[in-house]
């Protein structure tokens, strides 16, 4: 009796093989990202915060003065610079979806800042800046007669340069995101807040931001991710300075490594995983639905 | 013929108002790096708003390896070039392979691959980039070009997984039914139904990704140290060791090296901008 029944699942073989297959080949495909994934990511990952275990590292980095100033920058860098982007980016979006002939050329040239490599344009702001022969001080002292000041001689005007760099390079892609939320919202909303006499700021409150607001909060916290690994907006104009004053997070982690401090270098990265961790966490519950 | 109100002058005026600062605050670095490359060196540096006597020397001296930074310039230029061309390749195979293994194919475990790539992507790139150092130096990588184009690989990939991914589940499932019932085998499902299908958002996302390994710095400049390995953005880099570096030849070069991503980007703009926003906005 009971062999007759155990005969019963090897009929049903030839089916389950057919499935395998296909099951076979999608797991060969996903294979290529995995090897890289492995290799390039879980392992640099781990061995760094293996790097990282020594609690000496931790002493030696409290005791840096330029780690907390450099904390302090980031925070600074990542609450101004941010936000600013963010609702300058609001506020482009809505100017880029109308449908002006100049406006669409506009947002052509709009892209470069983003599409452009960062040294060339973030060295020609650095010479622009230069105290002496910068077209910035020239036009001054040609309009005042006095001479301008010396701006990346100030670590606040250089850290105000190097978010405004910062700015400067990923607004371009924030607003095209933003564009693209607001072409789905329909227009008959708006045509009919017209209509029922909305005026320009209720229609963005009751119309748009509602729409918006999810995309906006979501770039907004992706944007954070990213700011803080912005290394050429601060390295490129300020190399850190004056007197590694200017340093954030993401450049500092670069100078404990030239500096042949590995252990010291992964623990600055360690300390901030508090911070970058639940905005990760975060991202990726929004994106993964 | 449009009738000129004055509501539509000043709503014209009120947009302009937006428009020229946005020009100008876009187009002057850029205009500035210009302008330092067509000019001689001492009006260069005297702070002009346009070169007294505009030359393409610069350009020349540049093309010509004339100078002492420049000594490899093809050579590095050719660098940054095959970089980016290896890691847009190799990074549009990983991830169509990836893609069509986690959309069409349905590959059990396919979300966790997903949230992996999501992960190495909003890991911010500084922040990996001091333990790539120390990996590629344990994997004997160092100074070898294929450090940069897989480092490169792995920070491009989980962004282009996730645009084709979209673009991906919005193709029909009947087709791939239809397919299968006609006897197709997992690799002519790829290559017949899905590869032909997902051409604009892979153009997208290999511009994507080569125009992401031309333009970085960051990693060039920790994982390559070799005059004739480096890529031409570090070499611009470079010229920041001295402090009486020729700096109008360093806009020349930088110009001449920041040409072809303006340029590639502005003939594939018709896919770039649909295949990239479309990773971000959930329609």
């Amino acid at each position: 009796m009971t062999q007759a029944v155990t005969a019963l699942p090897n009929v049903a073989a030839p089916a389950s093989r057919s499935l395998s297959r296909w099951e076979f080949w999608g797991r060969l495909f996903v294979v290529p990202y995995l090897l890289v994934f492995i290799v390039f990511v879980l392992y640099p990952v781990g061995y760094g915060l293996w790097l990282a275990r020594h609690p000496a590292s931790y002493t030696k980095l409290f005791d840096d003065p330029i780690f907390f100033r450099s904390a302090i920058n980031t925070i600074v860098f990542l609450v101004v610079a941010i936000n600013l982007k963010m609702i300058v980016a609001l506020v482009l979006s809505g100017f880029f979806i109308k449908t002006r002939w100049w406006i669409k050329a506009l947002s052509v040239v709009f892209i470069l800042p983003w599409a452009v490599p960062s040294i060339p344009t973030i060295l020609s702001v650095r010479f622009m800046l230069n105290p002496e022969w910068g077209v910035i001080n020239s036009v001054i002292f040609r309009l005042t007669g006095l001479d301008g000041p010396n701006w990346l001689n100030d670590p606040t005007l250089a850290l105000s340069l190097s978010m405004l760099m910062h700015i400067w390079k990923s607004l371009p892609f924030w607003t095209l995101i933003l564009v693209a939320g607001r072409l789905s919202i329909p227009s008959e909303q708006y045509e009919a807040a017209s209509v029922d006499g909305a005026s320009n700021w209720q229609k963005f409150r009751f119309i748009t931001w509602p729409a918006m607001r999810t995309l906006y909060i979501t770039s907004t916290i992706l944007s954070a991710i990213w700011t803080l690994g912005d290394f050429n907006s601060v390295y490129l104009l300020t190399g850190g300075g004056p007197a590694d004053l200017t340093h954030v997070l993401a450049t500092l982690g670069i100078r404990y490594l030239r500096l042949d401090q590995m252990d010291v270098a992964m623990a600055s990265i360690v300390v901030a995983l508090p911070l970058i961790l639940p905005l990760v966490y975060f991202m990726m519950k929004r994106l993964s639905k | 013929m449009k009738r000129w109100t004055l509501r539509s002058v000043t709503a014209e005026a009120k947009l302009l108002l937006i428009g020229i600062p946005v020009f100008l605050w876009t187009i002057i670095p850029v205009y500035h790096m210009f302008i330092f490359a067509i000019s001689e060196r001492e009006s260069a540096t005297s702070g002009r708003l346009w070169p007294k006597n505009p030359t393409l020397q610069n350009f020349e001296t540049v093309f010509q390896q004339k100078h002492f930074y420049l000594s490899h310039f093809w050579q590095q230029l050719g660098n940054s070039l095959v970089i980016a061309i290896a890691a847009g390749l190799i990074t549009l195979i990983v991830a169509t392979t990836a893609a069509f293994a986690i959309s069409r194919l349905r590959v059990r475990g396919g979300r966790t691959v997903l949230n992996m790539a999501l992960f190495t992507y909003f890991i911010p790139a500084a922040f990996l980039a001091v333990p790539m150092y120390k990996t590629m130096a344990n994997y004997g990588l160092l100074n070898n070009q294929w450090s940069l184009i897989l480092a490169m690989v792995t920070i491009a990939s989980p962004y282009c997984i996730w645009v084709l991914k979209q673009a991906s589940d919005k193709l029909p499932y009947e087709l791939d039914e239809a397919a299968r019932m006609d006897g197709a085998t997992p690799v002519q499902l790829f290559r017949l139904v899905y590869l032909p299908l997902m051409v604009p958002s892979m153009v997208a996302v290999g511009t994507y990704a080569l125009l992401l390994a031309w333009n970085e710095y960051l990693y060039a400049f920790l994982l390559l140290s070799n005059e004739t390995d480096i890529t031409l953005g570090v070499a611009l880099g470079n010229f920041l060791a001295a402090d009486d570096s020729p700096w109008e030849l360093l806009m020349a070069t930088g110009f001449v090296y920041a040409l072809p991503p303006a340029a590639i980007y502005y003939a594939f703009k018709r896919y770039m901008v649909g295949g990239l926003t479309a990773g971000a906005v959930k329609s």
